[in-house]
């Protein structure tokens, strides 16, 4: 007879946390090295890994290290050792960890990452913007923010498929909102072992593992003489990234039976004269709000962004290009950018550029430091976005929406 | 039924798990039914200090649709049952979620129920919470506030009683079986499942009529527009001054006008100032500053500053001086040295009167907390956020 603890970690449905969920993905993944130093939202992880190795149920090696500095140099020497790895954090405890963020991407190390994503002080604060995982977009880190406890399943195990894949070998963060994912308890279908085992080969560093079987040197100081090439290397490698991406999706719909879309979550699309564009949890809000508007004529949809890096910049041109008028909400700041948007806003600007049919575009600021993103907010973003589409003229301004003014 | 929301109202820290329970396995005994439900903490109530009340809250629906259509707003507007595991905070609840003092029935639809342990009878208890516009129903569950925080579960049956109480309030949430099947995959014996029958069957909720209760004006605050606010996180500092209670002598220290505690502590100090030799140590050991000097040099307890940590009790070397009394047991906030100085026999006899029926006996030494929270029943392996739920499929 199974043990409760064995019933518990079973495939099935489950009553989870996306934190949890992380775990479970650990858990499947056979991590062989985690590392953790604790911060809020992210630590929630921490509970849930340890549990499972304390109860008999997950073997790796578990080491708490003593700043968010060592927690990502030893995974990022356990990765160059040829040990799939976890660790993660949030907010300023992310920022602390940076140069061995920048570096492990830089090494081309398949590290996975949860980024609880909070706020950054000052002032102190813990609730969710996207800001700090946002900080790693340019290093060569793939960067997905899932939306549900669910979506965490498929994000988290592709994170590690395309990490490790040897035409890419970059590192991963998996960017859950604070609160609104880490620590919110949903109904999930969790996978069975085998699926897992069958979707996501054992990581293989090849030739470049760090072995004295293998004698290598790992960045030594290299000037203008090389570093240019360095660098067009990880470019061609973050390229890669959204074919290798592709196809493991591919293989992952097939292996677990599921029928999503590698890069979009479009929702009530067909019809649709306007969408918003987001990413994460205000998706939620967003699709019940356009339930509610449709019922009063409005055609509105909406296309969220699985994945923020790689930029799935074909597959967003020929989506927005079938809309009249697009907002895009960005839970994150970019002070001083064009037209003081956020970094999706102008991102997805900057991709549509060009396209044969360009809709208007309007951006918008929402739930910062982890404020609710309420249904009278989309309502008032769709509403603009609506009457931007019905007038058919631009409107450059990007308004914040729920703030005291 | 549509969608049933609740939330469960709880000391932080020392009665996280109790909460946590309640809300999950609540879940879980409608996922039973095929029903889908979410299960949550009030994020910003966090981190959790002692004491510090704090709220869990949860939607059970009949389909996803609804319960998206419900868990697209974070925090229930408003519920169908609030569960308040210490009567204590019966008085209004100021958590870190906001500022200012929320009535404990403040988002209890009307008509909706308010679930309290509390060994209190509903005349009783009425007269702390806040009288408002619309009935709502009282139900008491006969017990005292229980302790099941981060690192021991006192396994009282707590869980299982308000479980059944909350089933009671709401009898479409799903059937008894489900949630005594519930209940014995979360929480354990049939022990358990009795002390929910006895609950389920003996609950009787009272109706409050409104304008019935406390008629106090609950303390609000106004939060500033970005435009008001200063620059740079730059928040005015707030000096202490000579002077008592607007009158001349004495001194009060500079405090936060907008966090009152007046609901934060489950205890205050009742201090014999006949016995009080004006030592200092606990004006100086107070973590809140929260005496105030007298003119004639004694330190008086001020009830807008006091969490209730006990630590003035236990430093002060005079036997007897100062004694940790039960908060349920007080109306009023008034100043006790104005009381002495007014009238001393009246002042003692009141003292007298307050230790005899609040005393808090045996606090433990190091969680200061007193003998309703003792006979703690460390329950090794305690799990209470992994419980399982079998597939939906398999239980329809």
């Amino acid at each position: 007879m199974a043990t409760a603890t064995e019933q518990q970690q079973g495939a099935g449905v489950h009553l989870l946390t996306g934190s949890e969920v992380m775990a479970h993905v650990c858990r499947l993944a056979d991590v062989d090295v985690i590392t953790a130093y604790p911060i809020r939202p992210y630590d929630t992880v921490m509970q849930y890994v340890s549990k499972f190795i304390a109860e008999g149920d997950f073997d790796a090696d578990y080491i708490p290290a003593e700043s968010e500095h060592g927690q990502f140099e030893i995974v990022k020497h356990a990765s160059a050792c040829g040990a799939r790895v976890f660790t993660g954090s949030s907010g300023v405890g992310w920022l602390y960890a940076m140069e061995p963020l920048a570096v492990t991407a830089g090494l081309r190390l398949p590290m996975v990452a949860l980024v609880g994503c909070r706020a950054l002080d000052d002032p102190g604060a813990f609730g969710t913007e996207h800001n700090d995982a946002m900080l790693v977009r340019d290093l060569g880190w793939m960067i997905n923010f899932p939306d549900t406890a669910q979506e965490v399943v498929e994000l988290g195990l592709l994170s590690y498929r395309v990490a490790e894949d040897p035409r890419v070998y970059l590192p991963c963060a998996i960017a859950m909102d604070g609160a609104f994912l880490t620590h919110s308890q949903a109904t999930v279908r969790l996978p069975g072992q085998e699926e897992v085992n069958a979707f996501l080969p054992p990581y293989d560093r090849g030739d470049l593992l760090l072995h004295p079987d293998n004698p290598i040197t790992i960045a030594p100081q290299a000037n203008e003489d090389w570093l240019m090439e360095v660098r067009r290397q990880s470019s061609e490698a973050a390229k890669n990234a959204y074919t290798v991406l592709k196809e493991a999706h591919a293989d992952f719909s097939k292996t677990f039976g599921v029928d999503t879309d590698p890069f979009l979550d479009e929702y009530m699309t067909e019809d649709a004269d306007v969408v918003l564009c987001g990413m994460g949890t205000l998706s939620l809000p967003v699709k019940v709000a356009i339930r509610e508007m449709r019922k009063e004529g409005k055609k509105v949809g909406m296309v969220r962004l699985k994945w923020f890096r790689p930029f799935p910049t074909e597959e967003l041109r020929a989506s927005l290009s079938r809309f009249k008028a697009v907002g895009v909400i960005d839970r994150d700041y970019s002070f001083g950018s064009p037209y003081h948007g956020g970094i999706v806003f102008n991102e997805v600007k900057a991709a549509m550029y060009g396209a044969d049919k360009v809709p208007h575009m309007k951006g918008f600021v929402c739930g910062l430091g982890g404020r609710e993103v309420l249904l009278e907010d989309v309502k008032l973003m769709a509403d603009k976005v609506i009457s931007m589409g019905q007038n058919d003229t631009a409107d450059n301004d990007v308004d914040w929406i729920g703030v005291r003014d | 039924m549509s969608v049933i929301s609740f939330e469960v109202i709880y000391r932080g820290i020392f009665q996280k798990s109790l909460a946590v329970k309640i809300s999950r396995t609540l879940i879980l005994a409608a996922v039973k039914e095929g029903k889908p439900g979410i299960s949550f903490g009030r994020y910003s109530d966090s981190p959790e200090r002692n004491g510090i009340p704090a709220k869990q809250f949860g939607y059970i629906a009949d389909n996803e649709e609804e319960l998206e259509t419900v868990a697209a707003q974070y925090e229930p507007k408003q519920v169908d049952i609030s569960i308040c595991v210490d009567d204590t905070l019966c008085k209004g609840v100021e958590s870190w979620a906001w500022y200012g003092l929320q009535p404990i029935n403040a988002v209890t639809k009307p008509g909706g129920t308010l679930i309290v342990t509390s060994n209190q009878k509903e005349d009783e208890l009425v007269q702390h919470i806040h009288r408002r516009d619309t009935p709502y129903k009282l139900a008491i569950i006969p017990g005292e506030a229980s302790f099941a925080g981060l690192w021991v579960y006192k396994d009282d049956g707590t869980d299982a009683r308000c479980l059944a109480a909350a089933l009671k309030a709401e009898p479409s949430m799903c059937s008894i079986a489900s949630l005594e099947s519930a209940i014995r995959e979360n929480i354990g014996s049939e022990t358990h499942i009795e002390a929910a029958r006895e609950v389920y069957e003996d609950l009787r909720p009272v109706e409050i009529e409104p304008g019935q209760g406390n008629d106090e004006v609950p303390f609000t605050f106004e939060l500033l527009k970005w435009h008001e606010m200063r620059q740079g996180v730059v928040i005015d500092g707030v000096g202490g001054h000579e002077g008592f209670r607007g009158g001349e002598g004495g001194y009060e220290p500079g405090r936060n006008p907008y966090f009152k505690k007046w609901s934060t502590r489950t205890m205050r100090p009742v201090v014999s100032f006949d016995k009080c030799t004006k030592c200092t140590l606990c004006w100086v050991a107070c973590p809140d500053t929260c005496f105030d000097v007298t003119p004639d040099g004694f330190f008086d307890a001020n009830m807008e500053a006091c969490c209730g940590c006990g630590v003035c009790e236990a430093i002060c070397p005079v036997k007897d001086c100062i004694t940790m009394v039960n908060e349920v047991v007080f109306e009023e906030r008034d100043s006790q040295w104005q009381m002495w100085q007014e009238n001393k026999e009246d002042y003692d006899k009141y003292m007298d009167e307050k230790i005899s029926v609040g005393k808090i006996e045996g606090r433990h030494p190091i969680t200061g907390l007193g003998q309703a929270f003792s006979g703690i029943g460390i329950e090794m392996g305690h799990n209470p956020e992994t419980a399982q739920v079998k597939s939906l499929q398999d239980l329809k």
